[in-house]
């Protein structure tokens, strides 16, 4: 094997089909940049399922005054059933991990507190807000438990679980990202078939070449090596560009924009982004690899 | 022996009428042969036969003490480099210089490139092309190019070289000229195979003659001549 006459091939067979080359880096740029950002938001779902579901509460609202709900029909809540349902509470640990009890003072405060930059707080009264008990649960996903021993008992206006919220939340991101990944995908196909293409022109115009390597016994895999090289070669830039732009989305899009916005939810880190490039990487090089060899498997017989 | 046909018949998918019809001889070590014919007699299919770039319909073709039939793919590429080609059109690489379309035959076969320092001059001045290494094939006479080709097919000292009319674009005065070269090889010890119209050639040189015609050996002679006029 003569690396640098294999080097200088591959350098002609590109310079030869500059155009066609072109084409393949950007399209594989273009179509592993939309599948690194949809893995990047699939880790950015999993940072923030972490993140929230540490935080999420099951809260439960006691009546008020005016609460119009059938469990509230004797008025506010009496200071017996709040006992009561403290009692409970405590009776389903360790289900029920932490308890909390909110007062309308409570709540009052932490509402003029997130809402301090807007107008509503002073069409706000502390009245308004009912008392609650916050409740984490060592297993979240055990709602349930909760919900059936409270919801629907007197002096109790509502159960409320912040994860079903969280979690229609999380599907839209899902779906976002599997739409990413479809397109993604199809982007792919596309670059295979692209690739398909140059291969069989590269072949072609190259067939004076490759015959007479053929002629006085080259072996199947030198001839094809510089092919495959070339293919691999283009991938490989077109995969660092798309890597370039996937730190770009972090740098920028998330670390200077997203998340001086967003404080109080987290983001993926650079630990993410250090995971998905080395897929990118592999999933490009292998893809166009594959595409050249089978392509001139059919186009450089023996 | 170098080359054996068995009974090869080849019949083109798209033909009716076989290019070789039940065809059966031996070329031993150190032969030069001429095949000869009218066009579309069958020639250049025997040679690509010998060459493996078609398989017979019928009968087993042995080069070089192997069934072609039962060669698997990948040990052709060994075969071929024991065989030279010639060919009528030259196929050089035109943007390569003498030495590089030479040298290129050694580089795609992996041979390191002390070795191909070392050969390519010798072979140059076996075709008797030295002090011309740097010129690009349109730099040259047809005679010439067709050396470069030879030199190129020369090079690994093939026990066989293949030429399908190697003289057919080119003049008397430099077939003769490239005659004398592959004479000079058989005596090397390669022996050749060539296709020819050129009937001054085979009776000036009055090797074996083997005739075609329709695809059926119709004479082979040890020291024949060229002889359509029978
Ligand atoms: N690739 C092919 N496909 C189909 N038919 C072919 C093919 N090559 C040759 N033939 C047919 O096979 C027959 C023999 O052709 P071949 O080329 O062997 O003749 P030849 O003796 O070399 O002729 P020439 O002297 O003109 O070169 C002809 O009838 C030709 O049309
Ligand atoms: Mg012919």
């Amino acid at each position: 094997m003569r690396a640098t006459f294999v080097a200088s091939e591959v350098g002609t067979g590109l310079r030869r089909n500059l155009t066609m080359t072109i084409a393949v880096i950007i399209t594989v740029a273009v179509s592993l940049a939309l599948f690194g950002a949809s893995l990047l938001v699939r880790a950015q779902v999993s940072t923030m399922k972490d993140f929230w579901y540490d935080k999420v509460e099951v809260s439960i609202f006691l009546c008020s005054k005016g609460s119009d709900t059938p469990s509230c029909a004797g008025g506010a809540v009496t200071a017996a059933q709040r006992d009561q349902i403290k009692t409970d509470l405590e009776s389903l640990r360790p289900l029920v991990q932490e308890i909390f009890y909110e007062s309308k003072a409570d709540a009052y405060a932490r509402f003029k507190e997130q809402f301090k930059n807007s107008p509503i707080v002073s069409n706000v009264s502390e009245d308004a807000l009912p008392e609650s008990f916050r409740v984490k649960l060592s297993d979240p996903t055990k709602y349930d438990v909760v919900a059936s021993a409270f919801a629907g008992r007197p002096g109790i206006e509502q159960v409320n679980d912040q994860r079903q919220i969280l979690d229609k939340f999380f599907r839209l991101l899902g779906g976002l990202q599997l739409i990413a990944l479809l397109i993604a995908l199809v982007m792919l196909v596309v670059t295979v078939l692209l690739i398909v293409n140059t291969m069989r022109v590269a072949a072609f115009s190259r067939r004076r070449e490759t015959s007479i390597m053929r002629l006085v016994g080259a072996s199947n895999f030198y001839i094809q090596l510089p092919f495959l090289l070339e293919a691999a070669l283009a991938a490989g830039l077109g995969a660092v560009l798309a890597i370039v732009g996937l730190v770009a989305m972090k740098s920028i899009l998330i670390d200077q924009v997203l998340a001086p916005s967003f404080q109080f939810t987290a983001f993926v880190g650079w630990d993410a982004v250090l995971a998905i490039a080395p897929i990118m990487l592999v999933t490009g090089v292998l893809l166009a690899g594959l595409a050249a060899f089978f392509t001139l498997r059919k186009y450089l017989r023996v | 022996m170098v080359i054996l046909f068995d009974h090869v018949t080849k019949v083109y998918a798209s033909q009716q009428r076989p290019a070789l019809d039940d065809v059966s001889l031996e070329v031993e070590k150190g032969e030069f042969v001429f095949l000869v014919g009218p066009s579309g007699s069958g020639k250049s299919t025997f040679l690509r036969l010998v060459l493996r770039e078609e398989r017979p319909t019928k009968g087993s073709v042995w080069v070089l003490g192997k069934d072609l039939s039962r060669l698997s793919n990948w040990k052709i590429p060994a075969l071929r480099r024991q065989v030279g080609t010639v060919f009528q059109d030259f196929r050089l690489l035109p943007n390569k210089t003498v030495f590089e379309n030479i040298a290129f035959a050694l580089e795609v076969i992996g041979k390191p490139s002390g070795h191909i320092k070392k050969v390519v001059p010798e072979v140059l001045e076996v075709v008797g092309l030295e002090g011309k290494e740097g010129r690009r094939p349109d730099e040259l006479s047809g005679g010439e190019q067709q050396r470069v080709a030879i030199a190129r097919a020369f090079v690994n000292r093939p026990m066989l070289l293949i030429a399908d009319e190697p003289t057919g674009n080119l003049d008397p005065g430099t077939s003769i000229g490239i005659m004398k070269l592959l004479d000079r090889i058989n005596k090397l010890g390669t022996t050749v195979v060539m296709s020819t119209h050129d009937s001054q050639i085979v009776d000036q040189m009055r090797r074996r003659v083997i005739e075609l015609d329709s695809g059926h050996v119709v004479r082979d002679q040890s020291r024949g001549v060229y002889g359509y006029a029978r």
